[in-house]
This record gives structure tokens, C-alpha cells and sequence, in this order.
């Protein structure tokens, strides 16, 4: 189906927002003591398999922007280099999803492992290489505790990402009319 | 509901500034404080941003909350920056001077100094973003991407998502309380997997509602003819005034500096122990 570009513009609007929201307000706590799981990274990639690689890129980076600008930059300014590293997610995760056509009302279990796998691949990319190297730059923090960092949120967004994602995917396949589902009567 | 953007209005001269104008200024200072490490520099800037947020009329009152936040994430980063590496400051420095201690975590002057420098630099950050925040209005604030060269399907996609997110937010809070009544738990109780899932009974219904929202509102919008000219006007755009090229063009003057300074040391780190 082709989407025409206000579509894109509003996707992009709300789901900016709903980033914003699950990324500030809702608070799962996770194993690890003051850690919790960014739920957003889901929506991030549900939207990004809906909407295509741009708007992924510009919910992450709207989205993040927002939330580190609604702390007031409390926590050591805006993190740019975070506020990038989503964004790139956002876009990685929208080409590796191209094939996935969830409007149609199809999900099955090839488009679930091509949605996982991208949404791996793209967060190995952001929390492993993109955000260290960038804090590497910018911070001048010792190295091993960027990595760290960065593979620790990596790590916890993979595993949201399936879960949140994959559900969210399901159920909102399921609740679109399947391609060619009407028939024709005489 | 408390706002979630905390701008405080009140009639200081950084407040009559355009958005466009604050917004260009935090970019600068933002990269010329990310960019040198010289110590005299960031005191400076330091210094220069607790200034300005009195300027703005800002009172240490109306933003504790988030400084004391600010305190504690330092003081933890730090620490943690230590635990992982307490020999950084040597690396960076090349000298060694130490102070007390043995093996692997001794205390050196240069460990010291690298702490004290990360320190100032936040807080030559910080209070900028604050400042931004406090005296940016978030519908100019839209205006303002606009106009330093963001494309208007942008900033208008911006300025929608600062209109819904108190929308999004009342919304997750009805269908939160609605399947908690039904016996959802998120808290430490259940295990992780059974946290997560019940998560996804809140924000699939949140989610694909939204959804609906997406063709509600871009339906309206095409109607309307959003998206047939190359350019738009923008209800809370300013004028800029002298006031403002000049603001612009001293954060400009900084960033110059951060840039002669970091050539001129051939380094990042300006070294008090050579």
C-alpha cells in the first residue's frame, strides 16, 4: 500500500510522542538495581516496520531529544551521542523491515525472524559501536566503561525489543483485514 | 497534570530572545563545551552559564529538583568512572603523582584533575539546557527548528508530538489503571518475562489506538491541503532582533575559541603537570 507523505509526518508526530511517553513514564524495573527497561525501543521498532526507515530515524531522534530535554538536561546535558545512536536504530531497524508488510494483516513466523533480526543487528550496531564511539568523542570516558554501558542497555533493548515488538507486531496484524479476504459474491 | 516541560515565564531578557536564537546558542555552546577539555575554558563557561541562568530570572528554587539531580548522576558517573579505571587520569596526563594508596586503585593528582574536569564540564553543560528549557516555549520551540533550516514536515511532526504527548499520557495512565483493576502486576513480584508481557497489555491498547489517531489526524491534515507549498508560516515565529544576532554571534565567538584553543594546545586537556 502506498502511504502518502502527511501519513509519514503524523506517524513521525505520534510516534515521537508515544516514545516520549514510554521512555519517561513507563517504569519496569528490571534485575538490575536502578536500571529499568526502556519499553520505547519496542514502539520504535513496530513503528519502524509500519512506517518505513525515516520515520524510525526521526521517532528515535525526536523521541530521545525530548526525553533528555525534559530532565533538563539533568544528567550531564543532552546525551547526543544516545539522541544519534536512536535514531540510527530507528533507521537500520526501517530497512531491515522493508519486507515486512504488516499492513496486509500478515505476520507470520519468516516476518518474525526477519523483524528480530533486524532489530538485533540494529541494536548491536547502536549500543556497541555507534554510542561508545561517539562518547569516546565527546565525553573522553575511559573506553571499557562506554562498552560497557552502551552493550548493558544493548542488551536489555534486544531483549524488550523481542518481546514488546513482536507482540505488538502480532496484534496489530491480527487485527488488520487480511489482503484478499473479501470475496466477491454473485 | 504537571507540565512536562517545565518553562517558567517571566520577563528577562533571555526570555525575549527567539527560540531560534536560544536554540541555535545551545547547539554552540553544547559543541564548544563537548569539544575542549581545557580547564581554564570550562570554568569560564561555567561560570558564564550560572550567569546567565540569574539573567533569565531562573530562581535555583524553581529548578532544584532537576540540579540535585544533576549532583547525584555526577557524583555516581564519577564514582563509577573511578571503580572502572582509576589510572586514567595518568594515562591522559603522562606524569604520575600520588597522592595516597597502592596498586590498583591509587589516588593520583592527575585522577584528581580528570574528575574535576568532567565535573566542571557539566556543569558548564547543564544549566544551558536548563536555561533552554525554562525559557523556551515549547510551541516556539517548533517555530524555531523551522527556521534554522529544519524542514517544515519536520518541525511540524515535532510541534504534534509536543501537542499529544499530554493526550498519550492520560491515555496510558486510563488503560494502566483499567488492567491493573484486572489483576495486571508490572512491579518487582513477578518475574521478568510475566513483567514484560503485562507491560504489552497496556501498550498494545495504548498503541494501536494511536494508530487510529495516525489516519484521524492525517486525514484532517490532507484535507486541509497540509504539505502543497514549499513554505509555511508558523503562529509563534518572532522576528529576530539586534539582540538576537548578537547572542548568536558570541556563542558563535566560543565555539571559535574551543576550536583555536584545542589547535593552539595541540591537545584536548590543557596539562598543569608538565
Amino acid at each position: 500500500m502506498k502511504k502518502s507523505p502527511i501519513v509519514t509526518v503524523v506517524a513521525i508526530g505520534i510516534g515521537a510522542a508515544l516514545f516520549f511517553v514510554l521512555g519517561r513514564f513507563v517504569i519496569i524495573p528490571s534485575p538490575v538495581p536502578n536500571t529499568n527497561i526502556s519499553a520505547q525501543y519496542g514502539l520504535l521498532a513496530f513503528m519502524a516496520a509500519l512506517f518505513g526507515p525515516l520515520a524510525g530515524l526521526l521517532i528515535g531522534l525526536i523521541g530521545h531529544a525530548l526525553i533528555d530535554f525534559s530532565w533538563g538536561g539533568s544528567f550531564g546535558g543532552i546525551w547526543w551521542s544516545w539522541v544519534i545512536a536512536s535514531a540510527v536504530c530507528g533507521l537500520i531497524m526501517g530497512i531491515g523491515m522493508k519486507k515486512i508488510s504488516l499492513t496486509d494483516g500478515v505476520f507470520g513466523k519468516k516476518d518474525v525472524l526477519r523483524f528480530n533480526l533486524s532489530q538485533i543487528v540494529a541494536h548491536i550496531i547502536c549500543w556497541g559501536g555507534i554510542a561508545p564511539a561517539l562518547d569516546v568523542l565527546i565525553y573522553h570516558e575511559p573506553t571499557e566503561k562506554l562498552v560497557a554501558q552502551g552493550l548493558m542497555a544493548g542488551v536489555a533493548n534486544i531483549v524488550t525489543t523481542a518481546i514488546i515488538g513482536t507482540l505488538l507486531c502480532t496484534a496489530y496484524a491480527a487485527a488488520r483485514p487480511k489482503k484478499g479476504s473479501l470475496k466477491e459474491e454473485n | 497534570m504537571k507540565p512536562i516541560f517545565n518553562y517558567i515565564d517571566r520577563p528577562s531578557p533571555i526570555h525575549a530572545l527567539t527560540g531560534a536564537t536560544k536554540l541555535c546558542c545551545l547547539l554552540l555552546w553544547s559543541f564548544a563545551a563537548m569539544l575542549t577539555f581545557d580547564t581554564r575554558f570550562v570554568i569560564a563557561l561555567a561560570v558564564l552559564s550560572f550567569v546567565l541562568l540569574r539573567l533569565s530570572m531562573i530562581r535555583l528554587s524553581d529548578v532544584s529538583f532537576l540540579l540535585k539531580l544533576t549532583i547525584f548522576f555526577m557524583l555516581f558517573n564519577n564514582l563509577v568512572l573511578f571503580l572502572f579505571s582509576p589510572q586514567y587520569g595518568v594515562e591522559i596526563y603522562g606524569t604520575k603523582h600520588v597522592l595516597f594508596g597502592s596498586g590498583r586503585f591509587t589516588l593520583t593528582q592527575e585522577q584528581l584533575f580528570y574528575h574535576l574536569n568532567q565535573m566542571l564540564k557539566c556543569f558548564a553543560m547543564v544549566p544551558v539546557v536548563l536555561l533552554f528549557v525554562c525559557t523556551t516555549q515549547p510551541s516556539e520551540f517548533a517555530a524555531s527548528l523551522n527556521r534554522i533550516g529544519v524542514k517544515y514536515t519536520v518541525a511540524y511532526s515535532v510541534a504534534l508530538a509536543l501537542r499529544y504527548i499530554p493526550d498519550i499520557q492520560r491515555e496510558y495512565h486510563e488503560i494502566s489503571q483499567a488492567q491493573q483493576a484486572r489483576g495486571i502486576e508490572m512491579s518487582k513480584k513477578e518475574s521478568l518475562v510475566r513483567r514484560l508481557k503485562s507491560a504489552s497489555a497496556i501498550l498494545i491498547p495504548l498503541i494501536l489506538s494511536s494508530m487510529d489517531r495516525i489516519e484521524i489526524i492525517s486525514n484532517a491534515m490532507e484535507l486541509r491541503g497540509f504539505g502543497k507549498n514549499k513554505k509555511r508560516s508558523w503562529y509563534m515565529a518572532r522576528p529576530f532582533r539586534a539582540a538576537d544576532w548578537l547572542s548568536m554571534v558570541f556563542c558563535a565567538l566560543l565555539l571559535a575559541a574551543a576550536i583555536i584553543l584545542n589547535i593552539h594546545n595541540g591537545t584536548r586537556f590543557w596539562n598543569p603537570f608538565l
